[in-house]
Parts: structure tokens; C-alpha cells; sequence
């Protein structure tokens, strides 16, 4: 099969992104953006609102083409790759919409299972078993059979993670995890990414500005500057707080609160 | 008691399936788990480990060895889970500590929130007698609403009409722009090909008792007493009223007319009424100019095709049609457009809140639109036909 698999212990990490610029047309919304997201991370886009990061998640999914630079996976070129090579790759991932954006016409179970079905050799029993271990795992045992416009918002989104966690992804996006949902239920959700960063090794990308959020899950963040338009900080998100050269970064991680000692 | 089955696919001692082994140590169940577990590979059956448990005597707990264990994914979850609901039935403890910390870890969070009382649907058929009940309930229900709906928009074309209702005038004239000047292209062709259509019939049958003539009068009086009302309101069934289902369906997707409503503003009076009105007012103008473009039709037939000189087929037309001849057309066209409206804005205002539910009131909205435009067509000829109008 033509190298298909890079092997995962070549050291590459599973993302890159190099000199990537993103614009819509001529408008550029951010400029020479170059990051690395190691396996294991809890990696944070943040900054404030219209910045960008979820244009910068919709690149790294290849919903939108780069307007310079490239992004690699394990090594492997994304940007620009044979439609194939892409959609193999694509398999790796799983993504949490912002409301979850389950389809609305299938019960919660097959919702989950429809990936299954796609890609798994797997029968009917066998997926529908993985599918209710995925809606216990967020939290939503017995709900298999429920459409999504029968539950709440919060059990939408958990019902999200657990269709994105189908096919036991290598990375996870997750798009403001706590966009709609109340401080308890996004702790949960928190702690969630965490189990399953530890337990099953998945790396999370974690488009969000919620503080208590960052300062939780990160491993690491990159914060997009709105108005140079570009990256301005890169490293753990505590770290960033007390030592960032930028007073913008410095600032937007105490919530504008006094960063002069 | 010993077993093992790996799974599907992969050859020995390339790649290691997922094994498990069991065995009965003293009076519990050791699960030794083995191999690699990967999602895209079947799943160790349950039926062994079920058989186990239910040996005589019954294994007094349940244990796991994964100290042969390889790469392991969430299938490890799957399995643990089943073993653990199978044990649970039985009331057999089951001791995770011999899993990697990972699966315990997960299996404990899987395990944490109780399945929901009665959230489990219940599977399988219901009696006949049910069905039919519960049928029988829904009809009754949606008939209450359509009534309830109906009240409600007559007192609103009531408060329309004494200016006291809430909308937006340019709301009322887009909406009038697009049920009448947007249908035109339309409802001209269809109109037009129908009169031709007329025509032709008519003439075949005509023709063999030489009264090729008659076929003005044939298009002038089917066109304008029935026939033009009735295309006119098929199309604009098919135009506006899908449009009326699918905009105020999408609304009630989007929470937009909850937001009306807490805004203190009706949605009847708001959307509803000016969509009413405007159908209303346009499909009289639409059936008199599908009038004139059938006539035409005929027209185009019987001076081409029939040896009609233009001006006895005009003057055959003209003496065919009076004024009064208009009247009923144009009042079928303006009861024809009420219906399809309503209808239109009935189903939108009752959609469902999924995505599939607007493309579903679209369907209803131009279905029971038609049906209506029908039953209406054929109670308005038995009136004509009782009292000789």
C-alpha cells in the first residue's frame, strides 16, 4: 500500500503547522501561524471573539484551503493532498460542532453508528453495543433511541462527543466546549477530555475562550492576536499568564485584570 | 473451562486479534484478556463469557487479567461493559482491578450515571386496537388545532382589516410582489399551453361536425369560468404556498416566532395574515391574466392551425364572453388562494423542530393545498350546477 501508514513513532508530531495564513479572499485573517501539536496535548485556540479560531479549526479539518503555508499530520502532508489520501486521514479525526450538530433525522444510537458503519467491517450488534458504551462513557446511558430534538442542549453536546469518539480518534477538535452549557456540566465536559486524553491517548485541539476552561484542560495554547493579526504566545496557558512578553496575552488570560506588579 | 477466540481477520502471529481466555479459579471467573483490541475488528462474542456465568455453581465474582494484553482502544470498553451488564443481571460482583488503569478508568465513568429510569424505549409491536386509538387520538387533536388555528386567523383578518393587526407593510408588499409579479412568468406559460391544449381537444371533436369555430368559444368560456382559476392556483400551490410552509416551518426551527410571541407580537398577525392577504389579493389578478394568455393559446391554434381568419376567432370569443361570465372564475380563483395560503402557513406554523420537519411541511402544505383547490373545484360545479349560474 504505498507507505499508506506513517509510522506513528517517527517523532514527527501529530500536527504541524507551518507559515500557514488563512484569508478569506483578500481579506487576511491571520498571518504566518506556525505551531506544533504534540501527541497527548490538550492544545487550546484561544483569543478574543472574531479572531479566527474557528477559521484556524476549519483549516486544520480541510474545510477551507490555506492561503499560504501547509499542515501535516504525523508528518504526512494535509494540505493539498489526493482527495483519498485526505479522506483516509480524515478518519483520524472527529470533530465536537459547537451545538453538537447531530442529524436531526437519526436517534442519538445511530448517529453514532453511522461511522461505524461506514468504516468498520463491524455488524449490527456489535456497533450498536460500541455505540451505547459511547453515549455511557458521556454520560447518556438509555438514551439510544432518543431523536436529538428530544434532549437538552447540554446532552446534545455530550451526545456530539460521543459520536465524535465513533471511530476512536487520533485527534479530536472540539469546537467552545462550553458554548451553551451551564459551569457544572462544562466542568464535566472538562474532565471528560481529560479521562480520555489519559486513558485513551487522544489528542484534543480545543477551540475556546473560557478561562477556567484553558487553565483546566490545556497543555499547551496558542493565542491569535486580533489585531497584529497573528500568533503572539505559544506555551502553557499558566505559563503565558505570568510570563508572556505580551501585555495583550498577559491581559486576556486575567481577564483584563492588572498585569503591573 | 477454557476458551479462546480471536478475532476476525487477523492472521496469527502477524497481527494479535483480540483473545479472551476464561477460567474458573476456585469458586470465581477470571476474564484474561490478550492481543490487541482494535475498533475495526469484531468483538470476542459475549456468549462464552454468559455461559460461564451461567455454570452451576455460579462463579461467586468476576475478575480480569489483562496482564497479556497489547494496544488496546475503546472496543476493551465495549466488551468489559457487556460483561459487566451480563454479570449485574446475575448479581455477580465484578472486580476491575486487574484491567489497565485507562479502562477502569473509563469503564468507572461509563458505569457512573445510572442507566435513566424508563429512558430505554420500549422496542417491539403494539396491538392493532392501539394503533388505531392512538390514531383516532392524533386526527381528533390535529382537527381541534386546525380549528383553534382557523379562529385564530379570522380574528386576525379581523383586526387586518380594522388596521389594528401587527406586520410590516414592506413585509405585505414583498409578499405580494412575490405571490403576484414573481408568479407571472409561470403561470403564463402554464396557461398559455393550457389553452392550447383546449384547443386541440376541442378541435378534434369539433372539426368532424365543421364547427372548427366553436373552438373560441370552447377556450373562452372553459378558460375563464374554471380552468384558468384552476392552473393558476395548482402553481401557486406549488410556488407559494411550499414557500409559506417551508419560511414559517424554518422560523419555528430557528425559535424565531417564540421569539415573536415573547416579543409580545403575534405571529398569526405578523406572518400569517399578511401572507393570507396577499394570496388573496393576487390570485383574482393572476386568474384574469391566466384569462387572457389561455384565450390566447386558443387563439394561436385556431387562426394557425384551423383556418380561422384572427377576426371572426376574436369576434366569436367576444360574443362568447360577457362580464358576467368573469365573476365565478374569479371568485373560485380568490377561495382557491385563501386555501392554498392557509393551508401553507398551517402546516409551517405546526412543523416539528428538526431539520427534516420543513421539508415535511413544505410536502403537507402542497398536498392537502391541491386536495383542497379540488374538493373546492368540484363542490363549486355542483353549486353553478343547482342554481344555473
Amino acid at each position: 500500500m504505498d507507505g499508506m501508514e506513517t509510522i506513528a513513532a517517527s517523532g514527527a508530531a501529530q500536527i504541524s503547522v507551518r507559515d500557514l495564513t488563512m484569508a478569506y479572499g483578500d481579506f487576511v485573517v491571520m498571518r504566518d501561524l506556525d505551531f506544533d501539536v504534540e501527541r497527548g496535548d490538550v492544545f487550546v485556540i484561544m483569543g478574543g471573539s472574531g479572531c479566527g479560531k474557528s477559521t484556524l479549526m476549519r483549516h486544520l479539518l480541510g474545510m477551507v484551503e490555506p492561503a499560504a503555508g501547509e499542515i501535516f499530520y504525523d508528518g504526512e502532508t494535509f494540505t493539498g493532498a489526493p482527495v483519498e489520501v485526505r479522506e483516509r486521514m480524515l478518519h483520524r479525526f472527529g470533530v465536537l460542532f459547537q451545538g453538537g450538530a447531530l442529524w436531526s433525522s437519526m436517534t442519538l444510537a445511530e448517529n453514532i453508528s453511522l461511522p461505524l458503519e461506514q468504516y468498520t467491517p463491524l455488524d449490527a450488534s456489535e456497533i450498536r453495543a460500541i455505540a451505547s458504551l459511547k453515549l455511557a462513557l458521556v454520560g447518556l446511558r438509555g438514551f439510544e433511541d432518543f431523536y436529538p430534538a428530544e434532549i437538552s442542549g447540554g446532552m446534545r453536546k455530550r451526545a456530539g462527543l460521543a459520536r465524535a469518539m465513533a471511530l476512536d480518534p487520533q485527534v479530536l477538535f472540539v469546537d467552545e466546549p462550553s458554548a451553551g452549557l451551564d459551569p457544572l456540566s462544562s466542568r464535566r465536559l472538562d474532565d471528560l477530555i481529560l479521562d480520555l486524553r489519559d486513558s485513551l491517548g487522544t489528542t484534543f485541539v480545543v477551540v475556546t475562550h473560557e478561562l477556567a476552561s484553558i487553565f483546566t484542560i490545556a497543555t499547551n495554547a496558542i493565542y491569535l492576536d486580533v489585531n497584529t493579526r497573528t500568533a503572539t504566545a505559544i506555551g502553557p496557558p499558566a505559563e503565558l499568564r505570568d510570563h508572556s512578553e505580551d501585555p495583550a496575552v498577559r491581559e486576556f488570560l486575567r481577564r483584563g485584570e492588572s498585569t503591573d506588579e | 473451562m477454557f476458551r479462546t477466540r480471536s478475532a476476525a481477520g487477523a492472521p496469527d502471529g502477524l497481527l494479535d486479534g483480540a483473545k479472551v481466555h476464561l477460567e474458573r479459579t476456585g469458586d470465581g471467573l477470571v476474564i484474561g484478556l490478550g492481543g490487541t483490541w482494535q475498533i475495526q475488528a469484531h468483538l470476542p462474542g459475549g456468549t462464552a463469557v454468559e455461559a460461564a456465568l451461567d455454570a452451576s455453581p455460579p462463579p461467586a465474582a468476576v475478575r480480569f487479567d489483562a496482564s497479556s494484553i497489547g494496544d488496546w482502544d475503546s472496543s476493551v470498553l465495549t466488551f468489559v461493559q457487556g460483561v459487566e451488564d451480563a454479570a449485574e443481571a446475575r448479581g455477580i460482583p465484578v472486580d476491575r482491578t486487574g484491567l489497565p488503569e485507562g479502562v477502569q478508568r473509563l469503564v468507572g465513568l461509563a458505569r457512573a450515571v445510572p442507566e435513566r429510569e424508563g429512558a430505554q424505549r420500549a422496542a417491539g409491536h403494539e396491538p392493532w386496537l392501539k394503533k388505531l386509538g392512538g390514531w383516532g387520538l392524533i386526527t381528533w387533536d390535529a382537527m381541534i388545532a386546525q380549528v383553534h388555528f382557523l379562529g385564530e386567523v379570522t380574528m386576525g383578518l379581523g383586526r387586518f382589516f380594522t388596521g389594528r393587526a401587527r406586520y410590516r407593510r414592506q413585509d405585505l408588499r414583498l409578499l405580494i410582489q412575490q405571490a403576484g409579479a414573481d408568479a407571472l412568468g409561470i403561470v403564463s406559460l402554464v396557461s398559455f399551453l393550457f389553452g392550447l391544449i383546449l384547443a386541440f381537444v376541442g378541435a378534434v371533436q369539433l372539426q368532424q361536425f365543421g364547427a372548427a369555430i366553436y373552438v373560441a368559444d370552447l377556450v373562452a368560456i372553459g378558460m375563464v369560468r374554471d380552468m384558468a382559476a384552476f392552473m393558476t392556483a395548482i402553481v401557486v400551490a406549488g410556488r407559494s404556498g411550499a414557500a409559506y410552509a417551508a419560511q414559517l416551518g424554518t422560523m419555528k426551527v430557528t425559535e424565531e416566532i417564540d421569539a415573536l410571541r415573547t416579543t409580545g407580537i403575534s405571529p398569526i398577525e405578523f406572518l400569517v395574515v399578511p401572507r393570507i392577504v396577499a394570496l388573496v389579493l393576487m390570485m383574482p389578478l393572476l386568474t384574469v391574466y391566466a384569462d387572457f394568455v389561455g384565450i390566447l393559446g386558443g387563439f394561436v391554434v385556431g387562426t394557425g392551425l384551423l383556418d380561422i381568419t384572427p377576426r371572426a376567432y376574436v369576434q366569436q370569443t367576444t360574443s362568447a364572453l360577457g362580464m358576467t361570465q368573469f365573476i365565478p372564475g374569479v371568485v373560485k380563483g380568490t377561495i382557491y388562494g385563501l386555501l392554498i395560503a392557509v393551508a401553507g402557513c398551517r402546516h409551517g406554523m405546526r412543523a416539528g423542530s428538526s431539520a427534516s420537519a420543513v421539508g415535511d411541511a413544505a410536502t403537507r402544505a402542497v398536498v392537502s393545498g391541491v386536495v383542497a383547490i379540488i374538493v373546492a373545484c368540484g363542490v363549486a360545479q355542483v353549486i353553478s350546477w343547482v342554481f344555473g349560474i
